[in-house]
Order: structure tokens, then sequence, then C-alpha cells
């Protein structure tokens, strides 16, 4: 296949970004869309010029690294599938394809298609945990967890952090990716003595770091590529409400 | 020099217990004053960083990702051992640890093999305590599946997502430790050197990969849990960053690297499909408790699978090993797939696959049963082939996964540096010459939450460092080092990328040094690695500068570290004659084909010393079994 790539450039945090457009020849119904990246940059080192920039690392859709907008969608036209996952063979012969990075204010370019996801680490650091230090812990058959409750915590617990729930809110809203941890841990027994002041805490650091707020639109778990459900939303409303109602600590 | 693996006197059962009554503590009031470097936040790291820091110690956490949850331990997908004996069906500790010292190959300490099957019921029960949504039965209490070289259902998982959500556990400890102030993180921040000052450990040499700046930082001791090698072959089963560097410039320094050789090629990985290929994908070993190996009778069997009769299919593994079947161990499955295709049979592009045929599964329980087992590993194949699993079979070959090779550490899980302690993958101690599947995930987590942090102690109240300043020589020159390092290669603007060196050298690596060896080939490959290192040096081209994000830089300082490993890799496999679990010398075989043994001139570790020349030295630590008879191992 023979594609025309327009991917966004941009050689620092603070320097101006454009489109520019290369061909891609030869390009395998195979390859996944980082291996044609992978082609495209090592002809750009051949010719001197700088390889374009992206975020990658397990390529099995499971470490989070990569995602960049293709033609308007994160991680591009398949579901529930990151960039490392999506193979050529959805493209066809004479595309052209928009390659961006990630937008959002609380989302800086770094450079290229690579940007500063560390506002996710912060959230979690204000409560996504359950506090107990090594060795406090008791037999784990002691603990019951009903099956479907383990389901549905397992459920809420796939996210990657990717990101791409932000980048496809017209809001830029970490709503899903806050909500998926609050009820993945919210689910179980275990995270029932820190259930309330966690929801506060960490929607308190989702406002500081600068994300917009949900609206409903449900762009985020239609482009999510663990398929986290917009239930995780609300269910952060539940347990929001339900942390104001009962007060902290309950 | 004498290597004091320090395993302690006793027997077995009570080693552990006895060692920890009889290191030294270090007392609440003087930890605060201790500063521990952590490299690495895979689950070795993340959960030695968080108990580090639970028990007041002062740490500087590094990671060359965005984020600690990315590290690769992230991407194991069947499960985690643990000698709970939930099924009732004879599993114990004695048995988890003789399964894992056989699995080994006998090439594993049994005083740190037992102490890992002790650890692994408490890693169930922190990871539960964590919030780990671990698979349950109706009732609420936990399920277990098999796993490979185990007769026993033992391994604890969640979905096929099991090092993940096992990650994430560890990550959430770190992360409250960050937030409580006790832990320092540095992400995008790679490692790029040791620092050694009076023969101990002292700090490190890192880069800021968003900046380009290289920076000092010196600590009380130094943690590597910075994973393993098997990047070595440019095409393997790990992510694409995962590399040698921070373990190599630590054995520059001093540290013994043990076992280069032993490396881990998976059975279960999905073919390679072409020149551009970047990475290999695991299928989990899981999917060998429900499907089946095969491959035609016939050479060169052009059919189509399901147009192959039973009658002409030969389920080789069945075959060869009737008590094992297809749970064979990962060496011998692996070894069997090569068999098979070396004798015209393979399927798939250039006859290098073999069928995973989960047919009788379906028919047996039913596709939803085997969508609620292994959904997300039936999608991932057919992203990656465009076949659907559920009515093809899967086409599968060997690939490299996992080395079980790694610096050299004692008892207490310290290398031959003072002050220099490895975990996980990155040290050589638990797996022998092959590791058992789900075992990686317990010893990574067994190192990091209930190892390093009572031995580290001892470590400390009997040295009481001294504090050392960054503007120390050492220090100084370590740095000077690093810059030099850089600006060459980005001085050299030659003609060919970073990719294609490491492509050439992982080609030849797993050519002569991958799943058989032989002498020929070795020194071969001994011949070759000089001549590419030195093109390396001459005509590659990095572009960019060095103050900035600048990813083909990255790859180049860690391409030029796997130019001289690898010889480290292929001297060490030269030397052992011997064929030992992943080590298969083609000139060591017993009649049937299986690996043979010499015991009596390779039941050793052997631990490699670097020299300028070129020419490292061999150290040698005995293995002594007490409790376990060494045996041919036997899976038939």
């Amino acid at each position: 296949m023979r594609l025309t790539l327009h991917v966004w450039r941009q050689p620092g945090p603070d320097a101006e970004g454009k489109l520019v457009t290369y061909e891609a020849d030869d390009v395998s119904p195979h390859m996944s869309f980082l291996e044609m990246l992978d082609v495209v940059n090592e002809r750009l080192i051949e010719k001197g010029e700088d390889p374009i920039a992206f975020a990658h690392d397990c390529r099995e859709g499971i470490c989070g690294s990569c995602g960049v907008m293709i033609n308007g969608e994160p991680h591009g036209p398949l579901k529930e599938t990151a960039t490392c996952q999506l193979h050529m063979r959805v493209f066809k012969d004479g595309d052209e394809i928009y390659i961006e990075p990630w937008r959002a204010k609380a989302f800086p370019v770094i450079k290229d298609l690579v940007v500063d996801r560390s506002a996710f680490d912060r959230i979690i650091q204000a409560g996504g945990y359950i506090s107990v230090n090594t060795g406090n812990a008791p037999e784990a058959n002691s603990i019951l967890v009903p099956k479907e409750a383990a389901d549905y915590a397992m459920d809420m617990a796939e996210c990657i952090g990717c990101g791409a729930c932000v980048a496809a809110c017209p809001n830029a809203s970490a709503a899903l990716f806050t909500g998926a941890k609050i009820s993945h841990l919210a689910a179980l027994p275990q995270g029932q003595p820190e259930r309330a002041q966690r929801v506060e805490a960490m929607v308190a650091a989702m406002d500081e770091e600068h994300f917009g707020h949900c609206t409903s639109i449900g762009e985020c778990s239609a482009a999510c590529p663990k398929g986290i459900p917009l239930e995780a939303i609300a269910r952060m409303y539940r347990e929001y409400l339900r942390a104001k109602l009962v007060g902290a600590g309950k | 020099m004498k290597l004091d693996s320090k395993i302690p006197s006793g027997p077995l059962a009570e080693k552990w217990d006895r060692h920890r009554f009889e290191l030294k503590l270090v007392n609440p009031a003087n930890k605060r004053k201790h500063t521990i470097i952590v490299v690495g936040t895979g689950l070795a790291g993340a959960s030695a960083a968080a108990t580090l820091s639970e028990l007041g110690y002062r740490v500087k956490c590094f990671s060359f990702h965005d984020s600690p949850r990315r590290a690769h331990s992230i991407a194991a997908q069947g499960g985690i051992n643990a000698a709970k004996n939930y099924q009732n069906d004879g599993d114990s500790i004695w048995r988890l640890f003789y399964d894992t010292i056989k699995g080994g190959d006998f090439r594993a300490r049994e005083a740190n093999v037992y102490r890992l099957a002790q650890i692994s019921a408490n890693i169930i029960d922190q990871c539960v305590a964590q919030g780990v949504p671990f698979a349950r039965e109706y009732g609420g209490t936990l399920t277990n599946r098999s796993f490979g070289g185990a007769q026993v259902s033992r391994t604890f998982y969640a979905r096929g997502q099991t090092g993940q959500q096992l990650l994430l556990g560890a990550y959430s400890a770190l992360s409250k430790e960050i937030a409580k102030g006790g832990v320092e993180m540095h992400t995008y921040t790679e490692m790029l050197d040791l620092v050694v000052i009076d023969g101990h450990a002292r700090g490190i040499v890192t880069r800021n990969l968003k900046t380009g700046k290289i920076e000092a930082h010196a600590a009380d001791a130094v943690v590597l849990a910075t994973g393993g090698y098997a990047n070595v072959f440019y095409l393997s089963t790990n992510a694409k960053a995962s590399n040698v560097t921070a373990t190599y410039r630590a054995y520059k320094r001093g540290a013994l690297f043990a076992n280069p050789c032993f490396t881990q090629i998976h059975p279960t990985c999905i073919p390679q499909s072409g020149d551009y290929q970047s990475k290999l994908t695991l299928m989990s070993e899981s999917l060998r408790n429900d499907g089946r190996v095969w491959v035609p009778k016939k050479k060169g069997d052009t059919r189509a699978p399901g147009d192959i009769p039973e009658s002409e299919r030969d389920y080789y593994l069945e075959r060869k090993y009737p008590s094992f079947g297809n749970l064979a161990p990962r060496d011998i499955a692996s070894r069997s797939a090569k068999e098979v295709c070396d004798e015209g049979r393979g399927v798939g592009p250039g006859g290098r696959g073999v069928y995973l045929d989960f047919e009788d599964a379906i028919r047996r329980l039913g596709e939803d049963k085997i969508r609620e087992r292994y959904g997300n590993l039936f999608e991932m194949y057919e992203r990656i082939t465009g076949e659907n699993p559920y009515k093809v079979p899967m086409r599968i070959y060997p690939a490299p996964h996992y080395t079980m090779g790694g610096l050299w550490v004692d008892y207490n899980l310290m290398s031959t540096i003072p002050g220099l302690h490895v975990l996980g993958e990155a040290n050589f101690s638990d797996h022998g010459a092959n590791r058992l599947g789900a075992s990686a995930l317990m010893q990574g987590l067994a190192d990091g939450y209930f190892i390093i942090p009572v031995t580290i102690g001892d470590y400390l109240a009997n040295t009481r460092p001294a504090p050392v300043s960054v503007d120390h020589p050492e220090f100084r020159g370590a740095v000077e080092a690093a810059e030099a390092q850089v600006k060459k290669l980005l001085s050299i603007k030659g003609k060919r990328t970073v990719d294609s060196f490491h492509r050439e050298l992982g080609s030849l690596m797993w050519d002569y040094c991958g799943m058989a060896r032989n002498d020929a080939g070795l020194r071969k490959a001994l011949a070759k690695i000089p001549e590419i290192r030195a093109e390396f040096w001459e005509n590659v081209n990095v572009p960019g500068s060095d103050a900035e994000l600048n990813q083909a830089l990255e790859k180049a300082g860690r391409v030029a570290d796997f130019l001289e490993f690898a010889e480290l890799m292929c001297i060490d496999a030269l030397h052992r004659t011997e064929s030992c679990g992943g080590h298969f010398r083609e000139e060591s075989q017993t009649p049937d084909g299986e690996a043979k043994r010499d015991d009596e001139n390779f039941c050793y570790v052997a631990a490699w010393e670097y020299q300028e020349n070129g020419s490292p030295v061999l150290h040698k630590e005995p293995l002594v079994f007490e409790n376990v008879a060494l045996s041919q191992r036997s899976y038939k």
C-alpha cells in the first residue's frame, strides 16, 4: 500500500507545531500502525532528518504508553484497540492519514506526538490505593469477594492509563480514568474504609490538574481501548454524593 | 574472588526464619537517615520502593518511563504461583520448591528457591489486601488455574492480565508512598552508570530523557530492579525499551554477571510476519491448559488445518510427554516446536509455526467458557493476525521471552559490590536454567515486598555508610564519561540506523545463541560481534541533539551495551558444554534428544568478572543439593 501521512511535528514543549506531509510506500497490511511509523522513521534517519517522536513500549496494548489521534480518533478507527494493536489492514491503498498528539491542557506536548500524562499519576497519588503496608494483610481467603463484585472490579481495573478518554472528550475530562479507579476500589470489601475520602480526594485532584468537567457525552468510553464503560463515571458521581452525605471515614 | 552465597545454616525450612533473626536491624529513628536508590518500577522495583518507604527509609526511585505504571511487568499475562493449596490437590511449600528446582534443571540454589516458595503465600495475601481483582469462585474465594511444569493447580490470575493487575497494585502502594513524601519519584530518567566509592555502591548517574541533562545521585545503598536482557535478540516478547544497560554498567563496575547464557525461549508466541517486525507477542502459557499443540504428520502438508483429519495430526507434546502433555515446561515445549519445524512439518509462512488448537475445548466447554477464560488473548491474536482463533487454530512459534541469568547476588540479594542489591529478573537467583510459568511475578514481588526490606537493613546496620557528596571525584568522573558517550554517539553521523545494527545483532544471536547452540556457531558469533560493534562506532547515524527528547539517542546507548553484552552471553554459552534447561548444547543430548546435563562438571553458577581486555574471568559458585536428588528431568 501507498499512504500519505500528515504528521504533527513540534520540536519541543514551547515550540510551534505544524502538520508535515510524508509519503509512506510499501506498507504491508500485516504491519502494526507503529511498525509503519518505524519504517517511516528509518527512512527519515537515513535521509538525515529528525525521526517522528512517539510514545510506545510493550506494543501489546497493555502498557498504555502509545496513543495518537488517527484521523481525529484516539487510537484510530478500531473499537477497543490501542494504537500499537491497530494493523494497517484497516487502511487501503491511497489513504490519507492525519496523525496528531492527544490534545488537552492537562497533557502538554513534549515533542511531536509525545505528551506529558503525569497528571494521571498525581490523580492516583491523591487516593487511588488501599492503605495497607506490606506485611499487614490478612489471609487472602478470609476476605470473601462475590464473583460478580470481583468481575466488576476487574472490568474497571483494566484501564491502561493511556489518556484516550481525555483526548476524545470535547471538555478534556479525566472522569472515565478517575471513575474507573474509584469504581474498582469501591466495589471491593478491601476498599471500604477509605471509600469516602478516596473519591473526594481524587475528584479534587482531577480539578487541580485542569481537566475539564464531564458533560456525559460518552466519547471517552467509545474511544477507550479497554472498553471501560460509562458506568465508571456514574459510579464516581454516586460515590461522591455518598461521601458528601455520609461524610469522610464512612 | 571467593563467592560467598551467605546461605544460612540449619534445616532448609528454618533457614529464612533463622536468617531474619540473625540479621541486624536498623532502628526506626535511624531509617530516616538512610537514602536508598531504587532503579526500575516493575514488580520488584515498585514493591521494594514502596515497602522501604513504609519502613521509614528515604527512597529515590527512577524509571525511564513517563510513569512507573508502564514497566514491562505489566505485560505478564497468565498468573502468579503460590503454595496456598486452596485446591486441596496435594500442593505444599515443598512441592512448589521442588517443581521450581526441577523446572530450573537443578541449576538454582535450594535455599533461595525454598524461601521463594515460603513467601509465595504472603504475596497473594498482600495483593488481595491491595484490591487486586483476582479471579474468584461463586462462593467468593480465590480460584486457580494450572501452568506448565506442575501437576497441581496453584496459579492465581486476573483474566489474562495478571501482571497488569499486580503491577497496578505495586504502583498503587508506590503512589501512596510518593504522596506521603517517602519516595522521591524520578520519571523519564534513565540510569547510565553506577558509582562505586571505596568499594561500595554509592549512587548512580542518570540522563533526563526530556531535557537530556546528565545528573548524579548519591545514596547509602543502590537497588537495581531493571529487568532482563531478552532484547539482545532484537525480536523478543519484551517491551521495546527493555535493555541491559543498568546491569551491564554495574558489571563493568565490578558486579559479577551470572549465567548470562540462560535465556528462556517461550513456546507460545505469534510467529513473525515480515522484516518490519518490531517485536513478538506472547500468547499466555495458560492457553496450554485447554489448547492442544499439533502439526501435520506429513512434511510440507499445505492443507488448511480443518482439512487435516485427526489421524493425520501429530499432537507431539501429548505423544512425547504423556504425563504432562501440553503442559510440558517451556524449554521442552519450545525445543519440540523447533524440532517438528526443522523436520519440515511446521505450518504458516516459512513453515515456522505450530498449531495451538481449541476445537476440543470449545466442544467440551462451549465458546462462552473459553471466552471467559481467554477472551482478551483471543482478541489480541485476531487483532494481530486477522484470524479468528475460535474458528481456526492459532499459529504459534517460540520467541525469546525471559532471561534467567543476571547479576550474581547472595542470599541477601546483594551483588559482589557491597551496597548494590539486585531484584527480580535483573538478578540470577531463583530460576536456574529454566523458569516455570507464573514464577516471574512471584519472584519479583518476593524480592521487593519481603526480602530486600529485611536484608538491606543488615547491610546498612553493619556498614553505617558515611555521607557522600555528588561532588566526589568518582561521581564527577562518571558524569563526564556519560556525557562523553552521548557526544560521541551524536558525532558519528554515519550511514546506518541504530535499529539496523540491533537487528543484525539480534539475528546473529538468534541463529547461534538461541534455542540450540553449538561450538562452531558460538565461535562464529564471537568472531562476528566485535565486527558489528566496530562498525556501529564508526557508521551509526544518531540524529538530533542531546538537549531534547531524542529516542534514537536513547536506543543507541542501549544497543551499544547489547553489542558488548552479547559477547559475554556467547562466552558463557560456549564454556558450558552441557545442556541444561533453556541452554541446549547440541553436543550434549540424550539418545531421545532431551537436554543432557553434566552434573559432574557443571553443577555450578558461572559468575563472570569484567576485564578491560575483553576476556572476562570465570568464578564458580558450586551448587550444593542437600534436600533433593539430582535427576534427569522427566516429564514423560
